[in-house]
């Protein structure tokens, strides 16, 4: 190919870009095994109904049927999920919570028979009231869930979870000092309300899952970002040892938290336990619109300002509609809660947080994972106070901003982010490029900032494995789902091991291989993964240092590590030279593992603050209420950037994330129904849809935890853009927003 | 390997009617029993394995399971496999030459233009059918013709860089035109 030469200055591409434009790179939905079934799954048509019979006789004898399932035939298996609050049943138990809840599988030789024979599996309904929105559903008497699943103490992460009242799934609060007292004194209190939408992740592969049951164990291979939490579930629902259950997770088509925990996965392992051959279960659209969406949220926020406009109190109401089932949500809201208030220096704050069942799509991580939702308001609040007491929205929350160092929640790590130059740089890029008016254009530009108690719970462990030659196999459960976690984490083990990022191979996930992983998600992969791998890179050093000891009749001490060498006796051996002498032949290999828990730099939670800051000018079309974006800004606050062009990448794709959810994405119920469950009348972001101007900026003051300095990036630059779109499209129309997305009919509704 | 011919089950009659095709996939002579109601990315995916067309939105809006049909981009998911009689079908797949990548194919891969990769097929046909019908492409009919492709990552900007890249590449001219700037 010509042209290659004149651009060998450019970093080498993502170690996956060859398989990935070839076709090469293999998905779940690719997976086949030896004697495959496939599935169908034959979902609820009412949000809220008692089942009151299933007639499969004529699905049964439907050409190409091996089985059809219900929750009767699930023997001794386990019948629910969910690693808070095990309220989702695998295929509904008399009962249905949501539209398109699943109620019965239908295994055939191929798809076409599987989906033909599911639409003669008849289901009886006796209707419920449907509670479809959140207000609705707490002031309701009727239950969701009559009874509480929780087992006695059970906890995750930061949650407690509580049996749950009325329709309530988690409540929680963050208090300090005295807000009421605080509210009374000030000088000036403005108070915002706006409502975050029913949005859905849309990672382009939807949910698919290929599970293999056998009598020694279940295999399953899934479009999963949490292997070791599905493994876990998995073991519970089969009573197997977690060492029976293996969890491969090939290339993942998009995540963005959406495949976080358990989706699909015990619904196709029961099809296969059922029908004693692998079983794969596919998801279209909708059905992929009808199994995990992110919470919505109405928001509250007062804040009090004293006279020179510094905060004195924030009080903020959280209320998520969080679906028919918890999922995740009872954790999106507690961190919902911590990232809600801003990093602004706040003396007395009351945050209290709902998390509300509805019988809509269950509810659970997406990426910000809270941190938008409460965002929403409280920034636009901020720039709502700036217009009540007549000072610039930049300058308010540089006079607010928590420092470098400082504490914005007791007991939680100190802000390892200078959050005033960060805004300074965005603010800068936002003026400079200020258009100029245009008639029939109304113009309008703002700032966001966030920052998330990120990289949840550091627990982390890798393999390095030195072969003879001296490349290396790294083993890790870290996810690929394209945010680059496999190119980053073999610069961080080629930097560590001085060997040519080319020699070190990245293992595919895969729990019955790759070592314990908690998740990957909360932009913690960089950090808390790249730590372990680090470590084990150490541990590998120490290997080969013991054994060329070893070999040389020497002390430990007397072997050093040089340049990437080993020095032992005056002679400088290569690291697969000490293998090679060890082993006594051109052959074997050293292993070092490292670790990662909550002990160390990573005592401290969270491992990092995770920064968003962004500004937008924004144009908003006067006849048609059409906005455009045209000046979109980002930084990058990631401490320091092991791979520069994956971090900008990361941070586009976040903000042109959020841009969907202020412009244009919403799941909308009517009755018991979803209106919208395909991608014409659920729009996403289109390439006619970039920004005109994009300045993405990196932030490198090694002020974070991680190899070099380094510090999550991935949703930080999602977090603050729906404020910042609505408080921009605010300005320029004159009137606040209390509502996404800011389609043309709601801006041309707020210009009137 | 699903069988070509509907199956039969245990009882009653076969419910699919088939048919008998013929047509030429990346260079090769293909013929196939399909069902009337099997689409071309069925009939790709599942039954000759070239899984690298992939399927997301099944109404011809994401565009990840674009392929070339004489030479247009179509959605293989919205189109029947019987329809694909007689035509010259070219797919991810077929597009290099043994080792050697299609310069779309280097072009998204030096310019970064991918994450996940899941649309990266679909992207990577839709814009060699544009460099077909049109060697020096602008940009807006660059984005015109790319309008009907979604990703979900990466924000655009850099697909949008390996599309003038690739046309570039493709069209070489007495002097290199300046490199793409930020947007």
């Amino acid at each position: 190919m010509t042209g290659r030469a004149a651009q060998s200055t450019r970093p080498p591409p993502r170690r996956d870009a060859w398989a990935k434009v070839t076709g090469r790179a293999g998905y779940a939905i690719d997976a086949t095994m030896a004697n495959m079934a496939h599935a169908a799954v034959v979902r609820a048509e009412r949000a809220h109904a008692q089942i009151t019979a299933i007639d499969r006789a004529q699905a049964q004898c439907a050409p190409g049927v091996v089985g059809v399932l219900t929750s009767d035939d699930l023997g001794d298996l386990g019948r629910r999920f969910g690693h808070i609050i095990p309220d989702h049943p695998i295929l509904a138990l008399g009962k249905v919570r949501h539209y398109g809840e699943p109620v019965a599988v239908v295994v055939a030789e191929t798809a076409h028979e599987a989906a033909d024979a599911a639409e003669l599996v008849w289901v009886d309904y006796e209707d419920l009231p449907t509670l479809t929105d959140a207000a609705a559903a707490l002031a309701s008497d009727v239950c969701i869930h009559e009874e509480s699943y929780l087992e006695p103490g059970h906890r995750f992460l930061d949650v407690a979870p509580t049996a749950s009242t009325g329709n309530v799934a988690h409540r929680d609060e963050l208090v300090w000092g005295d807000v009421d007292a605080a509210l009374t004194v000030a000088v000036t209190v403005v108070e915002t309300s706006a409502t975050f939408p029913l949005v859905y992740g849309y990672a382009m592969e939807t949910y698919n899952t290929l599970a293999d049951w056998q009598p020694d164990g279940l295999h399953v291979i899934s479009t999963a970002q949490h292997p070791l939490m599905i493994r876990r579930d998995l073991a519970q629902i089969f009573s197997l040892p977690l060492a029976a259950v293996r969890v491969e997770v090939p290339y993942i088509g998009g995540g963005y938290g959406s495949k976080s925990y358990t989706k699909l996965e015990p619904l196709a392992s029961v099809a296969s336990w059922a029908v004693g051959r692998p079983v794969k279960v596919t998801t279209d659209v909708e059905a992929a619109m009808y199994t995990t969406r992110a919470d919505s949220a109405f928001v509250t926020v007062r804040t009090g300002f004293d006279a020179d406009a510094r905060i004195v109190a924030r009080d903020i109401d959280i209320r998520f509609d969080t679906g028919a089932y918890a999922d995740n949500s009872p954790l999106v809201l507690t961190k919902s809660i911590n990232r809600s208030f801003g990093p602004y220096r706040v003396p007395n704050l009351r945050v209290r947080g709902t998390a509300v069942y509805t019988n809509t799509t269950p509810a659970s991580s997406y990426r910000g994972f809270g941190a938008p939702q409460g965002a929403l308001a409280a920034e636009l609040n901020m720039d709502m106070a700036a217009e009540r007491l007549g000072i610039d929205p930049v300058e308010l929350r540089r006079r607010n901003l928590v420092g470098p160092g400082e504490t914005l929640i007791d007991g939680k790590r100190r802000l390892d982010a200078d959050l005033g130059a960060d805004l300074d740089a965005v603010a800068d890029e936002l003026d400079r490029h200020r258009r100029s008016p245009t008639p029939g254009i109304r113009r309008g530009r703002a700032v966001a900032i966030t920052a998330s108690d990120a990289g949840a719970s550091p627990i982390s462990t890798a393999q390095v494995r030195m072969h003879a030659d001296g490349s290396v196999t790294l083993l890790t459960s870290s996810t690929e789902m394209g945010q680059g976690s496999s190119t980053a984490l073999a610069k961080i083990a080629a930097r560590a091991l001085q060997v040519p990022v080319e020699t070190v191979a990245v293992a595919q996930s895969d729990t019955r291989f790759t070592p314990f992983e908690w998740t990957t998600g909360a932009s913690r992969t960089t950090t808390i993964a790249g730590l372990a791998v680090q470590a084990a890179c150490t541990d590998l050093w120490q290997s080969l240092r013991a054994k060329a000891a070893e070999s040389a009749g020497v002390a430990v001490d007397g072997v050093t590590v040089q340049d990437g060498s080993i020095r032992v006796g005056g002679a400088t051996l290569e690291p697969g030279e000490v293998i090679g002498q060890w082993f006594g032949a051109d052959a074997g290999e050293v292993v070092g593992i490292g670790v990662v828990r909550r002990d160390g730099i990573t005592a401290v939670l969270p491992p990092f603050w995770e920064i968003g800051v962004v500004g937008v000018e924004v144009a908003v079309d006067e006849t048609t209420g059409e906005v455009t974006i045209e000046h979109l800004v980002t930084i990058g606050d990631v401490g320091h950037a092991i791979e520069p062009e994956l971090v900008k990448g990361q941070d586009l794709g976040a903000a042109t994330q959020g841009l969907g959810i202020a412009l244009w994405e919403e799941m909308v119920y009517e009755g018991q129904q979803l209106t919208n469950p395909n991608l014409v009348e659920y729009r996403v972001p289109r390439l006619r849809d970039m920004p005109e101007r994009i300045t993405s900026l990196l932030a490198e003051r090694s002020d974070g935890i991680g190899p070099y300095g380094a510090k999550g990036a991935g949703e930080g630059a999602l977090n603050p853009v729906p404020a910042a779109v609505a408080a921009a499209v605010g300005r320029a129309v004159g009137a606040w927003p209390t509502e996404l997305p800011l389609t043309p009919a709601r801006v041309w509704a707020l210009l009137r | 390997m699903t069988p070509l011919t509907g199956s039969s089950g245990r009882r009653g009659p076969v419910a699919v009617t088939s048919t008998v095709i013929r047509f030429r996939l990346n260079g090769h002579a293909i013929e196939a029993l399909v069902p009337i109601r099997l689409t071309a990315a069925e009939l790709l995916r599942d039954r000759l394995g070239l899984t690298g067309t992939k399927v997301s939105c099944q109404l011809q809006v994401c565009g990840v399971c674009t392929v070339l049909v004489d030479g247009n981009p179509v959605s293989s998911c919205a189109t029947l496999a019987c329809d694909l009689d007689g035509t010259e079908v070219v797919t991810i797949e077929g597009l290099a030459r043994g080792r050697d990548l299609h310069p779309v194919q280097e072009a998204f891969m030096e310019a970064g233009a991918l994450q996940c990769g899941y649309c990266t097929p679909g992207f990577v046909m839709m814009t060699v059918g544009l460099l077909t019908a049109h060697r020096n492409p602008d940009r807006a009919m660059v984005q015109e013709w790319l309008d009907g492709n979604l990703c979900r990552c990466t924000g655009y900007q850099p697909i949008e860089t390996a599309v003038m890249v690739a046309a570039r590449q493709m069209t070489p001219r007495a002097s290199e035109p300046e490199p793409e700037g930020d947007r």
